[in-house]
């Protein structure tokens, strides 16, 4: 079922500043910088945020489906309080991300890809978040964490509450 | 040969990328002295004039794209930064990004003065977090001081800048996807031509720029062309910002003079390999250009041509050096993964290409690699060359038939031994 729910969940005055940035006739470039508040504001985009942002910048809904299938970054589902993403590419990989990787499912007992059954991380890979002078580097949330060794990440995970 | 700094040139502090500590470095007195003193058409010609070249990978000489751009079309132009940094290796322009925001904002202003641009973007790749607020920051403080949004100076010029954050996508890096994607779409790239200098964002003329290249304008405009073109080398003008990364014992950014002797900047100003380890090969400038041996690079310079006369590419600047010992077999395993996970899919060459290579190489590292396979992969990254409408089917390709070229025997030696000929471990070691 569609959900034609009409609120979206971004405040309105802050969505007529978000507008008042951009040229007129650009409304469809807003459909990226809503979804990532959307998110930030209800931990994930669902069905009835793309209904309700497709008619409030009148652009198709499948537009909006097809930008949150595309990019990595978008979540359709709640995932856990923590979003825990190792980089896995070339400068990470040559400083021990894999053994990071490996010592994150262990620790956290979930796979790649899954969440905590108490809801606490979910654990995934990325590819190289443009920060390979600090390898192995992961992100916590929005946060970078740089230089993360299998020592310090004991410490690292009993932070994310 | 010294190495001239042209954009790390103060202290990173506390408080060195904010405003007031950027107009006492004489921020935002260049844009007051080209508004002032020079017409649009003069900007452009001193910037071609300068021989600055691209910075994000392709080397194109931004005054030959500017010049492009037809001042009395009547047309709205656009103007944007490309801080889509995703090329792996890279981080250069984080660097720029996180210290020097109101560098990358006056420069823009410059740009869009000359290039008759009323809006511009900066579209920042969506994982950048730290350097989005600086730049955002930034923006703001710009803003408040009356560069942004209103009339500078007494003239009649004025321009707004937004900064627009990506969402994760490798090929968003890729000028025209770049665009697309800043229309609010998939990033998909475009076909040339139309040149996105005659039609770009929303099908207006539009100039996309890297972050450093652009960065290098308020010094290029202070100092004039002249000044600029006796940094580096004739053909290759300026300094380089190379980020560092892998086996080495400094990672990180450093500025170089375009020219610099390579073996001098990785012994020297990066402190040599990590654990004492031997210098197996580099990759010079992010993945995507070709692997390079210890004994190639021994006597080249870090400039265009001479990177390119031994068959790579300056690239992005994303240089990463790998010890003695690495094998290559799982460093491409890597790469292709990383490849096959950022196609776009639009071309079937890449899009079913990428995932060719990525499932053989698997198959390979499994241990049921099959002789033919490695030709199979030459044959696959030759397909891919040129056929699909953006570089990333190449530049696998270019990665791929590199370390094919150079380290064929790791590959055939795990075919018919079914493991790495080293322990296919990709960290550095000590050297026995």
């Amino acid at each position: 079922m569609t959900d034609n729910r009409s609120v979206l969940p971004i405040p309105s005055e802050e969505l007529a500043a978000l507008r008042a940035r951009y040229p007129a006739g650009f409304e469809s470039s807003l459909v990226m910088p809503c979804l990532r508040r959307i998110q930030e504001l209800r931990g994930h985009v669902d069905d009835g945020d793309i209904g309700a942002l497709a008619t409030y910048l009148g652009v198709p809904r499948v537009q909006v489906e097809e930008v949150l299938s595309f990019y990595t970054q978008y979540r359709r589902e709640a995932g856990g309080r923590w979003q825990v993403a190792v980089c896995r590419n070339v400068s990470c990989s040559m400083r021990g991300a894999e053994r990071l990787i490996d010592a994150c499912e262990r620790k956290l007992g979930v796979a790649v890809g899954e969440t905590t059954p108490d809801g606490r991380v979910t654990l995934s890979t990325v590819e190289c978040l443009g920060s390979c002078g600090t390898a192995p580097v992961m992100m916590v949330n929005e946060q970078y964490v740089e230089n993360v060794s299998v020592e310090s990440l004991d410490a690292l995970l009993e932070e994310l509450r | 040969m010294s190495s001239k700094k042209l954009l790390m040139t103060f202290p990173v502090t506390a408080t060195s990328h904010q405003l007031a500590d950027y107009r006492a470095r004489g921020g935002y007195a260049t844009l007051e002295k080209v508004l002032r003193t020079m017409q649009p058409a003069d900007v452009t010609k001193e910037v071609a004039a300068s021989g600055v070249q691209g910075r994000g990978g392709a080397a194109f000489p931004a005054g030959r794209k500017w010049g492009v751009i037809n001042l009395a079309d009547g047309q709205p132009h656009y103007l944007c930064a490309n801080a889509d940094e995703g090329e792996p290796g890279t981080f250069k322009d984080r660097w720029i990004l996180e210290n020097a925001p109101h560098l990358l904002v006056e420069s823009m202003l410059i740009a869009a003065y000359a290039l008759e641009v009323r809006h511009a973007f900066v579209y920042i790749r969506g994982e950048f977090d730290l350097p989005y607020r600086r730049l955002a920051g930034a923006i703001e403080e710009a803003r408040a001081a009356g560069y942004l949004g209103a009339p500078l100076f007494g003239g009649a010029f004025s321009c707004e800048l937004v900064a627009h954050r990506g969402a994760g996508s490798y090929v968003c890096g890729e000028a025209s996807g770049l665009l697309t994607s800043l229309e609010g779409k998939r990033g998909y790239p475009r076909n040339r031509p139309p040149r996105l200098t005659v039609k770009g964002l929303y099908r207006r003329p539009t100039v996309v720029n890297n972050v450093e290249t652009l960065a290098n304008l308020v010094n290029i405009l202070r100092d004039g062309a002249a000044a600029f073109k006796s940094h580096g080398t004739p053909k290759n003008p300026g300094t380089r910002l190379i980020s560092i990364s892998g086996h080495i014992a400094k990672p990180g950014v450093y500025e170089i003079e375009i020219g610099y002797p390579w073996r001098t900047f990785l012994e020297e100003d990066c402190g040599g390999m990590m654990n004492d380890a031997n210098l197996k090969c580099v990759i010079p400038g992010g993945i995507s250009t070709k692997v390079l041996t210890a004994s190639e690079i021994a006597s080249l310079t870090l400039d265009s041509e001479s990177v390119e006369s031994a068959g790579s590419s300056m690239g992005s600047g994303g240089m990463i050096a790998i010890a003695e010992g690495t094998c290559m077999v799982r460093l491409l395993q890597v790469m292709l993964r990383f490849y096959h996970h950022e196609s776009c899919g639009q071309c079937t060459p890449c899009r079913e290409g990428m995932g060719w290579l990525h499932r053989i190489i698997d198959r390979i590292v499994d241990g049921q690699g099959r002789k033919e396979d490695l030709d199979q992969m030459l044959r696959i990254s030759r397909m891919n060359d040129g056929t699909t409408i953006c570089g990333m089917g190449d530049a696998a390709g270019y990665a791929t038939v590199g370390i094919l070229a150079k380290y064929r025997d790791e590959f055939d030696y795990w075919i018919e031994h079914k493991r790495s000929r080293y322990d296919g471990n990709l960290e550095c070691r000590p050297s026995t």
